[in-house]
């Protein structure tokens, strides 16, 4: 049963996703008792062997300029042709917006049994069974995937295994491109800031904030932890943040190792998106907010006296070193 | 312009998430269903928007399922939409679903399918996807706005960091989230008008699913806060360094 990794590249760079990818694929493939390879779709900027340091050994490459950007259908024949040329049974993607436009597709096309939003390694004891996110975070279900054929997108910051550096072979595969009419017309990136879903800290802000004039506190937060920016979801609607930065239930879900929490109330649509964030710090004025019950660390007060202070409070930590 | 919207039976947001039979089924004692708010308000309020602009679309709504997603079937038609499908039979595989769909579609030639970017209990956002590759149409995911043009359909949606605009053929299968359409209330006479709009059953195709849910498990309780005061952010600074150890 061997596995395959499909990299995450972004405007043909290797992202940091790969890092967990690689090795969750290694993984899966030592308890089933086979080999993992790691497949780069498109031209990369970067170099390759680099993926070594995550412990990939074997990197397919099918260095096509069609393939550059995401088409579901092109990627999904592509994808096809490369397991039918080398030979895998497990198909491991990063969840994020490329691999929801093409696992389910190729999950069709090959009958696969795809698990999307897994963040567990898969527990072979009893056939091939994997846990995954449901009811917005609110719950877990184990799926068992009952097809020869599987494939699983991998929640960001969902397992940490160690990994083994490994000496590199890059292998370029011939795998004819489909043509399609379908175009890119326009691409539209924020610039300079962290996606959500990759940052390790995230600084979220509610309607305490009482408008937008006032997200300065919580960006400069935000700047000295090189954290992402998140808010709820009557902030998003009335568009003091931009839509992408909701999070909850309705809108993005995230797992960092920290989320800070300003003026938030934590209703429990708000909480869905942020549960199984490892640390959560709260910080409210009024003692009842519930999001106190789903948090680690809490401070009662005004945000606006405290999270000044606590930004000094980390540079003066950073500037200790 | 023929346009297919899958609507799908989901748990009122606030309901309580518990399990019964060994941790084998959703308990529905007490839970408000309602339709799954992607399906709703962005998937179903965009093909209303657009029969809007051209009076001569035709929208089908369709749901997979028993009969007890009649009622948010109608509520669905309430909105909007002429007339709706109900598939009949009960499957958490996403692959058994899209089928469903799939086979409709080669029946009725949809020129658009909207579905919600992915249902609120089962968080697979795959059906789309599944469905563009066995109708076959192109699929565009976590689309944030659609606009017909003379070669197809312009639509944005969301990347990591931003958004990218795409241009492809119709039909299409676009999966809608927040910006595609702005909520709407069902009227009085869209509520009267949806008792009498057909709605039909249809018998399923016989799928082996891929996939089985064998257990649920809700997440472990949080050990309690801890409250530092706020007159000494630097403790709380010291606790998240040393203690938590995550800055
Ligand atoms: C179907 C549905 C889906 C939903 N999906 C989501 C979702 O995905 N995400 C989401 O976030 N919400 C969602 N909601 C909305 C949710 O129910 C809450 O209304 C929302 O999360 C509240 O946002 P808030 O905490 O920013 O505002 P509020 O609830 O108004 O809370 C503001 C908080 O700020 C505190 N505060 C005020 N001033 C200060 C100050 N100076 N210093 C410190 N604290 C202060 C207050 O004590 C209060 O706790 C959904 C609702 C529904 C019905």
């Amino acid at each position: 049963m061997s596995v395959l990794i499909i990299a995450d590249l972004q405007e043909g760079h290797l992202k940091k996703s790969n890092a967990e990818i690689i090795s969750y694929g290694n993984e899966i493939a030592r308890i089933s008792g086979t080999s993992a390879g790691v497949l780069v779709l498109g031209n990369c900027s970067d170099n390759l062997s680099t993926l070594g340091a995550y412990g990939a050994s074997q990197v397919y490459q099918v260095a096509d300029a069609n393939l550059q950007a995401v088409n579901p259908s092109v990627y999904v024949s592509v994808i096809a042709a490369v397991i039918e040329q080398i030979g895998a049974d497990v198909i491991v993607f990063s969840n994020n917006p490329s691999s929801k436009s093409v696992a389910p597709g190729l999950s069709a096309r090959l009958g696969a049994g795809l698990v999307s939003g897994a963040i567990g390694v898969p527990d072979l004891s009893n056939g091939f069974s994997v846990r995954k996110t449901v009811f917005s975070g609110k719950a877990f279900a184990e799926v068992s995937i009952n097809t020869a054929k599987k494939i699983i997108t991998l929640n960001p910051n969902s397992v940490s295994i160690p990994f083994v550096a490994k000496e590199t072979v890059v292998t370029n595969l011939s795998i004819s491109v489909p043509a399609s009419t379908r175009k890119v017309t326009a691409v539209n990136k924020i610039e300079g800031e962290v996606p959500l879903t990759e940052a390790d800290i995230v600084i979220s802000g509610g309607r305490g904030l009482k408008g937008p004039e006032n997200w300065g506190v919580l960006l400069d937060l935000a700047k000295v932890l090189k954290a992402g920016t998140a808010c709820s979801r009557p902030v998003g609607d009335a568009h003091w943040r931009p839509h992408h930065e909701h999070v909850g239930q309705t809108g993005v879900q995230i797992a960092p190792n920290l989320y800070i929490a300003l003026g938030i109330s934590g209703a429990i649509q708000h909480l869905a998106g942020v549960n199984r964030s490892k640390v959560i710090v709260v910080i409210n004025k009024d003692p009842e907010a519930p999001f106190f019950k789903a948090a680690d660390y809490g401070i009662v007060g005004d945000l606006f006296e405290v999270v000044p202070q606590l930004t000094a409070a980390i540079q003066q930590l950073h500037a200790e070193g | 312009m023929k346009i297919l919207v899958c609507i799908s039976k989901t748990p009122d947001t606030t309901s309580r998430i518990a399990f019964t039979e060994n941790n084998t089924r959703f308990d529905e004692a007490g839970v408000q269903w309602i339709i799954n708010p992607y399906d709703e308000w962005y998937a179903l309020v965009r093909a209303i928007e657009l029969k809007e602009k051209d009076p001569a679309t035709t929208i089908h709504l369709v749901s997979v399922g028993g009969a007890d997603c009649e009622p948010i079937i109608r509520k669905a038609l309430a909105l909007g939409g002429d007339e709706a499908f109900r598939i009949d039979i009960v499957s958490d595989d996403s692959y058994t679903v899209a089928r469903q769909i799939a086979a409709l579609c080669d029946r009725e030639k949809y020129d658009i399918v909207f579905t919600g970017k992915e249902a609120i209990d089962s968080n697979n956002a795959s059906l789309g996807g599944m469905i563009a590759e066995i109708y076959p149409a192109e699929y565009v995911s976590l689309a944030t706005q659609f606009t017909l043009t003379p070669e197809g359909c312009s639509v944005t949606r969301e990347v990591e960091g931003g958004e990218e605009t795409i241009s492809c053929a119709l039909p299409a299968v676009i999966s809608c989230q927040k910006g595609m359409a702005e909520q709407r209330i069902p009227n009085m006479r869209g509520i009267m008008g949806a008792r009498t709009k057909p709605l039909h059953v249809v018998a399923a195709e016989a799928v082996t699913p891929l996939t089985t849910i064998t257990r649920y498990e809700l997440p472990a309780a949080k050990a309690g806060v801890k409250l530092v005061s706020a007159d000494n952010v630097a403790e709380l600074v010291r606790l998240l360094h040393e203690e938590a150890k995550v800055i």
